[in-house]
């Protein structure tokens, strides 16, 4: 029987919640493993839980420094979509979006999945068209895609200024129904969970401070709790990818980390059913479960590991916000907080092998991370286990920068902060 | 942030425009390498700490400059000219 | 008996005014000055909200904006303000106050049925239920999950009212006008800094007028004393209802002003504050801790201060019954100020065996009881408290006794100790302190210019917290260079050594050791069961815990609930506080409207508006316009009945047979000059322009330095060293910025310099075999074929108005640009309309615009996308294999000049009917089974000329595959259209229209 259900709630809650064990146990590390994920982040939970389920390969530990899921898996608007224009990036996050649809049950954890739709708003006819060409494709590709007049929209999302009194007037939209949110910490305890259960050591408060290298190749890691070895070492520790690489010896990347804020008021009953994103600018909003707006908006635009933001972006995401929801000016802001992104030249993701020997890296994923944290770990631990890239991250190599095999969905090029 | 624009004199952050890595060394214009182009326009250190960056007065002079910024603290300690009007760095502040 | 108007006391109220608002309909008999919260437990209303989750009844806690219960919604329909605390709104007469979250009403809500199933409903329950069944399991739950949550409800209807904007530059802001920082500010404002001094209350002084005594005087004697000091200072800014709820990046600080709770009087409503301070004084006081026991959430339990205050202030007495517990010697005075100010105080409950003698006293000679060495174990009461229990309590062992007693009241009064109120320091300073004699954090390391003082660094008594505040205001001013006044001076060195102690003799008691539901954080309902439960399941992060249990998530942010949850987890752990640590504390420390962060950017004034001169023009003209970035331009001029394709065919078609002009104004326009222009621009584009001839215009490419294509449009030699550049609409600013990168980064010995002319020059292309016809007619100047040929450039007149003339055609037609300075260009504008009267000119707008290009096959932003290359579009003719130029080496990779990469072709509809841009291109004939996809539509048209409709696309190898017959799929819009592939030149490929 699941170790969590309704029938373990009731039975555990008549005996006063005493016996639940720990959700993850608290190892302490073993001198060897057959592999080590670096980042005890989304993506670095979800590589090591399909390293164990689907490769079978279970004497994995992930390695965290400072608290399960501190950085960007606690720290996103939630938002998952395969909405996808480039044929890499839709084929992937479908991917993505598919075994989020599971994700619960595979995990035995509720990871509030809600498939409440991702509505991108057109402000202008050049828009609506660009808008039509990624959701043909993503027709085209097998993903589900509608178009959306403003009639239609206005009954999707009451309260959303439809008006021609609009500075920027809704022209349309672009609908993915299957689009959505989930709760974001659980999907770091739920792949936490899972992976501890199937054997796979989840090891706090771990620091790597350097590579240990045989000649090139890297076959171990030296942490604020001593050496591990591992013939195999992923490293998934998105903004933190330039300072773990460099303890390895990689001292430059295509990739640049930046501070993205993100914003939650006070909660509120019902008021906005599914994702909305603001066409002439840079703004998206959901509301949690609890009721709280949740929304955010464009980096602050300069190289950053501070988890903090400015201003500037605080009074543009909102001035974007209340630009699609006028009726939302009494509501308020609760919480900011800020994110480090691991921004790449063209804003998509590397998974690949390499640069080292023993070496895979996952990174590069800007704003698209917590979505694709499903996916990523699937193609990160197939990438680990067969020593070669899944056909679905085939194309998100290390090398394709240097060759100009961008995968650019904003077609802003290799401008990092303008992905 | 504040940054001291040597022109202009202490300035918010919003007026300017970022503009970048300013360790990378732009290949002459001459060169024809492509991975000397290449590792110019995509390679980063990152730094964690102490960065020079370029960033330009957008809403101000208009001009370039390279300016010491710690992207840890966010901390400005400094802006220099680059360009035709290049002269030796301000200090920030007038505390 | 609830709470009740004293007959005396409140330093806030006029009686002589009396006030009437409603609580769910009911009247609400209130007084000038009071709050709504004075005003309810004035009038017996105990219970005011519900619960979060287990929607338990709530009373009023507090006297502030730490208040975790007392949220209610103000006003309705449009005017709806939700979650607001009842603590901080000031009544005003014919206000309507509604409680929210309960239903059908708040003194029946059958949401308090999940009290019953809380055994179930411990944190984090709904991870583990509430997945099946199927896939889309949790998505059964939600709708009901959501609807139960949520606290207000907000309007759907736009917010009516008016907030603003300002800024705000000082030498030195002092948050928090307490004692310590109404000193702070005196200090450096008699060192002659620029002072801005605020609070959050309505009134200075912070908790002066809770003390009898300040030092050696009375408390309001010392309170009128600084205030009439401050008064007379110019160069200190007051502002108060001003909170201060971030601090931001180079001593910026954000901060929000109520100036009116509602709009009846048509004022600004809230007014945001971006604060640029040189030094900041942090002085914000502290809050007042609770003890954690069963059913410690009941309606009449609240903080001790705040009890005094609704005294004091507001001339309340928050009970008939009234028990104070406290474990300091401080809250016996507390107590004895109620008793005093008329305060029926029936028992002091106190865990310590010693009361502070005299205040004892004085207690019992007034009847009131002293339960020392008690603690309180229970509360009874749903609505509002009835009675409590209390029992022995041997601290030595940290046991309670079975043997207690119960004592009937209606309110109790809380003080177990201060938190001080760290956020905005925290939010720029390192992580905080824990000092274990305070049993508090304590403002870690500042990051930025910040000074702390008072009761926030751990200084509980006001003499003490006023002294540490005038050193340190002193020492913000020395910062700063400036000379404080010899008293303060002298302290200064010593700022931030004075004595740092709590209450006197606190017993660090939090958690009394007793059964059954004891609140931690009572917004969000979470339990010592639930800290427990995460500790247990090894949420033992205090980061995990807030995730976890969502303590300290609620709209108070746990400003009562934090430290005594780190209390008990570090108790649970056997471990000391600093080692469970503060989660990290983030803006906003109190909740501010997203109407006070959005300022006047509302509406049709989000964003600016960029109107060409003759705006108004095509206004009168009946345009259609539309936005193009920040900038709207004609989208055509629809006469009567008209739709948009009729319009702009009829307009083309015009242009075509006779003559159009539109308005150009919006193109970038970019003067270079100097030496080495023509060195310059042939580093910038693809083509040369160092060859161009004076008087001759030459089409250009940009590239990245990627090699991608970045912008196109023409550039005119004007001198030998004068260029005016044109840029794409939408690219204008990034290509001036980029020019600018370029000469200050990489070719700084370049003598060149750029201006934008955007703005200041404004003009009109004139398209159409009719047009040297009409310019021979209104320019002073041979326009003759040989005089102005085909991309020639010459200055004129018209009538008086200098010009610039271009021979440019993007249409493919003979055709011309003009420009003039932009305040002549509505002049010019109405002579060429006049003059062109003759020949048939129609005005034509973007649609016909663009579809004369595409018959053209010239690209827009459209195939320029930043994907592209210049062998994508098939312009590698203008790619210059001669010299070097910005992304020339980079465009060179295989990976950009793939033959197989997309295309630029033409697309021809076969069966009549639209190809719609954003149509893809397939193979397959059935729209069930299109296959991959192989390009797509990026702009179409109906071409008057070709008589159909006509597309550019690109298609991957698309210019060997002219001929081909593929299919147009738009399942979006269900299409699915046979296509031939062409030449992307459809109209006049040889271009002897515009030649001629």
């Amino acid at each position: 029987m699941a170790e969590y259900s309704i029938w373990s709630v009731l039975r555990h809650g008549l005996t006063g919640n005493k016996g639940w064990k720990p959700t993850w146990r608290k190892p302490d590390p073993k001198p060897s493993y057959d592999a080590i994920i670096v980042g005890g982040g989304g993506h670095g939970l979800a590589t090591a839980f399909y390293l164990a389920k689907e490769h079978k390969i279970r004497n994995v530990a992930v390695l965290e420094r400072g608290w399960l899921g501190q950085g960007n898996i606690g720290r996103n608007t939630t938002i998952v979509r395969s909405n996808y224009l480039l044929d890499e990036n839709a084929q992937f996050y479908e991917w993505s979006l598919k075994l989020w649809e599971g994700l619960s049950h595979a995990l035995n954890y509720n990871v509030m999945f809600s498939q409440r739709g991702v509505l991108n708003l057109a402000n202008n006819p050049a828009q609506l068209d660009q808008f039509a060409e990624r959701g043909n494709a993503m027709r085209l590709n097998g993903i589900d895609a509608e178009l959306l007049m403003p009639d239609a929209i206005a009954k999707l999302c009451p309260g959303l200024d439809l008006s021609q009194n609009a500075r920027f007037p809704v022209v349309g939209g672009l609908l993915q129904p299957r689009a959505g949110t989930a709760r974001h910490d659980a999907v770091a305890w739920g792949f936490a969970h899972a992976a501890d259960r199937l054997g796979v050591d989840i090891i706090e408060n771990c620091e790597v401070v350097g590579f240990v290298k045989e000649g090139e190749r890297i076959t171990g890691v030296e942490t604020t709790r001593g050496r591990i070895a591992a013939p195999k070492i992923g490293v998934a520790v998105a903004g933190m990818t330039s300072e773990v690489m460099r303890r390895a010896g990689i001292t430059k990347l295509p990739i640049e980390s930046h501070v993205l804020q993100a914003f939650v008021t006070e909660p509120l009953k019902p008021l906005i059913n599914c994702v909305v994103t603001f066409g002439a600018g840079h703004m998206y909003v959901s509301q949690s479960d609890k009721g709280g707006l949740v929304f955010g908006g464009s980096l602050d635009g300069y190289n950053s590991y501070a988890q903090r933001g400015n201003l500037p972006i605080v009074h543009e995401v909102a001035t974007e916000l209340l630009a699609c929801f006028p009726n939302a000016g009494k509501v308020r802001l609760l919480r900011s907080w800020g994110g480090i992104m691991d921004m790449s030249m063209d804003g998509s993701p590397i998974i690949a092998k390499g640069p080292l020997p023993g070496l895979y890296l996952n990174s590069g994923w800007c704003y698209g991370g917590f979505k694709a944290t499903p996916g990523s770990g699937w193609c990160f631990a197939h990438t680990i286990a067969h020593d070669e890239p899944h056909a679905l991250n085939a194309a998100f190599t290390l090398e394709r920068f240097h060759e100009g095999r961008h995968i650019d969905e904003a077609g802003t090029g290799a401008t990092p902060r303008l992905h | 942030m504040l940054i001291p624009c040597p022109v202009c004199g202490p300035r918010d952050h919003e007026e300017f425009a970022y503009g970048g890595d300013a360790t990378v060394a732009r290949p002459t214009i001459a060169e024809q390498s492509a991975t000397a182009w290449a590792t110019f326009v995509y390679d980063r250190t990152n730094p964690k700490g102490a960065h020079q960056e370029h960033w330009h007065h957008v809403h101000g002079c208009r001009q370039w400059m390279v300016v010491s910024r710690d992207t840890e603290t966010h901390a400005v300690t400094g802006a220099r000219l680059i360009g035709a009007w290049a002269e030796p760095e301000t200090e920030p502040g007038d505390d | 008996m609830p709470g009740f108007r004293l007959p005396r006391g409140g330093s806030r109220i006029d009686r002589l005014r009396p006030l009437r608002f409603t609580f769910d309909g009911r009247g609400v008999d209130g007084l000038a000055g009071d709050t709504i919260a004075s005003a309810l437990i004035a009038s017996g209303q105990t219970l005011v909200a519900r619960s979060f989750k287990y929607h338990r009844p709530r009373g009023i806690y507090s006297a502030g904006a730490e208040e975790p219960n007392a949220l209610v919604t103000l006003g309705a329909d449009a005017a709806t303000d939700p979650n607001v605390k009842a603590t901080i709104v000031e009544a005003s007469d014919g206000m309507a106050v509604h409680s929210q979250h309960a239903w059908p009403s708040l003194s029946t809500d059958l949401g308090a049925v999940n009290g019953l199933f809380a055994p179930f409903f411990a944190a984090g329950f709904y991870y583990k239920t509430f997945m099946g069944p199927g896939r889309r399991g949790w998505m059964r739950y939600e709708p009901t999950i959501r609807r139960a949550a949520g606290l207000g409800r907000a309007s759907f209807e736009p917010d009516p009212d008016r907030y603003e904007m300002a800024n705000a530059f000082c030498d030195v802001l002092v948050v928090g006008a307490g004692p310590a920082g109404l000193a702070a500010a005196l200090t450096a404002g008699q060192a002659g800094a620029h002072v801005i001094l605020c609070d959050e209350a309505p009134i200075f002084g912070g908790m002066a007028d809770l003390e009898d005594r300040i030092g050696d005087q009375p408390a309001a004697d010392w309170l009128f004393a600084m205030m009439s000091a401050l008064n007379g200072m110019k160069n200190i800014e007051q502002r108060k209802r001003l909170s201060v709820y971030g601090y931001y990046d180079g001593n910026v600080l954000g901060a929000a002003e109520r100036v009116a709770w509602d709009r009846a009087d048509g004022r600004t409503r809230q007014r945001h504050w971006r604060i640029q301070a040189r030094r900041v004084v942090l002085a914000t006081g502290a809050i007042e801790r609770p003890f954690v026991f069963p059913e410690n959430d009941r309606p009449g339990v609240m903080l001790a201060h705040a009890a005094l205050a609704y005294a004091r202030r507001y001339g309340v007495s928050v009970g008939g019954d009234v028990v104070l517990f406290t474990s300091h010697d401080d809250g016996w005075r507390t107590a004895a100020a109620l008793a005093r100010a008329g305060v029926p105080i029936r028992a002091v409950v106190d865990p310590r065996s010693d009361a502070p003698a005299e205040v004892e006293a004085e207690l019992l000679a007034t009847g009131t009881k002293s339960f020392a060495g008690h603690v309180v174990t229970a509360v009874e009461g749903r609505r509002a408290i009835k009675a409590i229990a209390i029992a022995p309590f041997d601290a030595a062992s940290g046991t309670v006794s079975d043997e207690g007693l119960r004592l009937d009241c209606d309110a109790l009064l809380l003080a177990a100790g201060w938190t001080p109120t760290i956020h905005l320091a925290s939010q720029a300073g390192g992580p905080p302190v824990h000092d274990e004699a305070l049993d508090a954090f304590l403002p870690g390391e500042p990051r930025e210019a910040w000074h702390a003082a008072g009761a926030m660094c751990g200084i509980a008594d006001t003499k003490n917290a006023a002294a540490n505040g005038a050193m340190v205001g002193a020492a913000a001013a020395e910062a700063l260079g400036l000379k404080p006044p010899r008293n303060g001076a002298r302290n200064s060195a010593k700022a931030g050594r004075s004595p740092k102690a709590m209450p006197d003799n606190r017993l660090p008691l939090i958690e009394i050791p007793a059964t059954g539901k004891a609140f931690v954080d009572l917004q969000n309902d979470v339990t010592t069961s639930d800290v427990r439960l995460a500790q247990r399941e090894g949420f033992q992060s205090v980061e995990h815990l807030k995730r976890y249990t969502t303590l300290g998530m609620a709209a108070d942010q746990g400003k009562t609930a934090n430290l005594n949850a780190i209390s008990i987890l570090a108790k649970e752990r056997g471990v000391l506080a600093p080692a469970i640590g503060t989660t990290r504390y983030r803006p906003p420390y109190n909740s501010v409207s997203l109407g006070a962060l959005v300022g006047r950017s509302r509406g049709a004034h989000m964003q600016p508006l960029r109107r060409t001169p003759l705006h108004d023009w095509h206004l009168k003209a009946g345009a259609e316009m539309i936005n193009v970035g920040l900038w709207q331009r004609p989208r055509v001029y629809a006469r009567e009945g008209e739709t948009l394709e009729a319009a702009y065919v009829r307009e083309a078609r015009q242009v075509r047979a006779a003559i159009g002009i539109t308005d150009v104004s919006t193109l970038g326009k970019i003067d270079v000059q100097g030496p080495d222009a023509a060195t310059f621009l042939d580093r910038v584009y693809t083509n040369t322009f160092s060859t161009l001839p004076i008087g001759k215009a030459r089409y250009g490419l940009m590239l990245r330095d990627d090699g991608f294509l970045f912008d196109d449009g023409t550039t005119w030699r004007l001198a030998e060293s004068r260029y005016l550049m044109t840029t794409t609409t939408a690219n204008a600013a990034l290509v001036l910025q980029h020019l600018e990168m370029l000469l200050a980064i990489a070719w700084p010995e370049l003598k060149v310099s750029v201006t934008s002319l955007t703005d200041q020059w404004a003009g009109a292309a004139l398209a159409g075999p009719k047009s040297r016809d009409l310019l021979a007619k209104v320019l002073d100047i041979d326009v003759s074929d040989s005089a102005l040929p085909f991309m020639g450039v010459k200055p004129g007149h018209v009538g008086a108005i200098p010009v610039l003339v271009a021979r440019l055609s993007f249409s493919g037609e003979l055709a011309y640009e003009i420009y003039s300075g932009a305040d002549h260009t509505l002049a010019l504008w109405e002579r060429l309309v006049e003059a062109g009267g003759e020949f048939g000119m129609v005005p034509y707008g973007l649609e016909a615009l663009g579809v004369l290009r595409l018959e053209k096959g010239h690209v827009v932003g459209s195939e320029i996308t930043g994907r592209t290359t210049v062998h994508d579009l098939g312009l590698e003719k203008m790619f210059s294999k001669k010299k070097d130029f910005v992304g020339k080496p980079l465009a060179l990779r295989p990976a950009l000049t793939d033959p197989g990469r997309k295309q630029l072709v033409g697309v021809k509809s076969l069966d009549g009917k639209p190809v719609m841009a954003g149509a893809h291109l397939v193979t397959g004939a059935d729209s069930k089974t299109p296959g991959p996809s192989e390009g797509h539509v990026t702009s179409m048209g109906y071409s008057p000329a070709m008589e159909g409709y006509i597309a550019l696309a690109l298609l991957k190898g698309g210019r060997q595959r002219h001929g081909e017959k593929l299919y147009a799929a738009d399942p979006l819009r269900d299409g699915h259209g046979p296509v031939e592939i062409v030449a992307p030149h459809f109209f006049d490929p040889d271009g002897s229209r515009m030649h001629g």
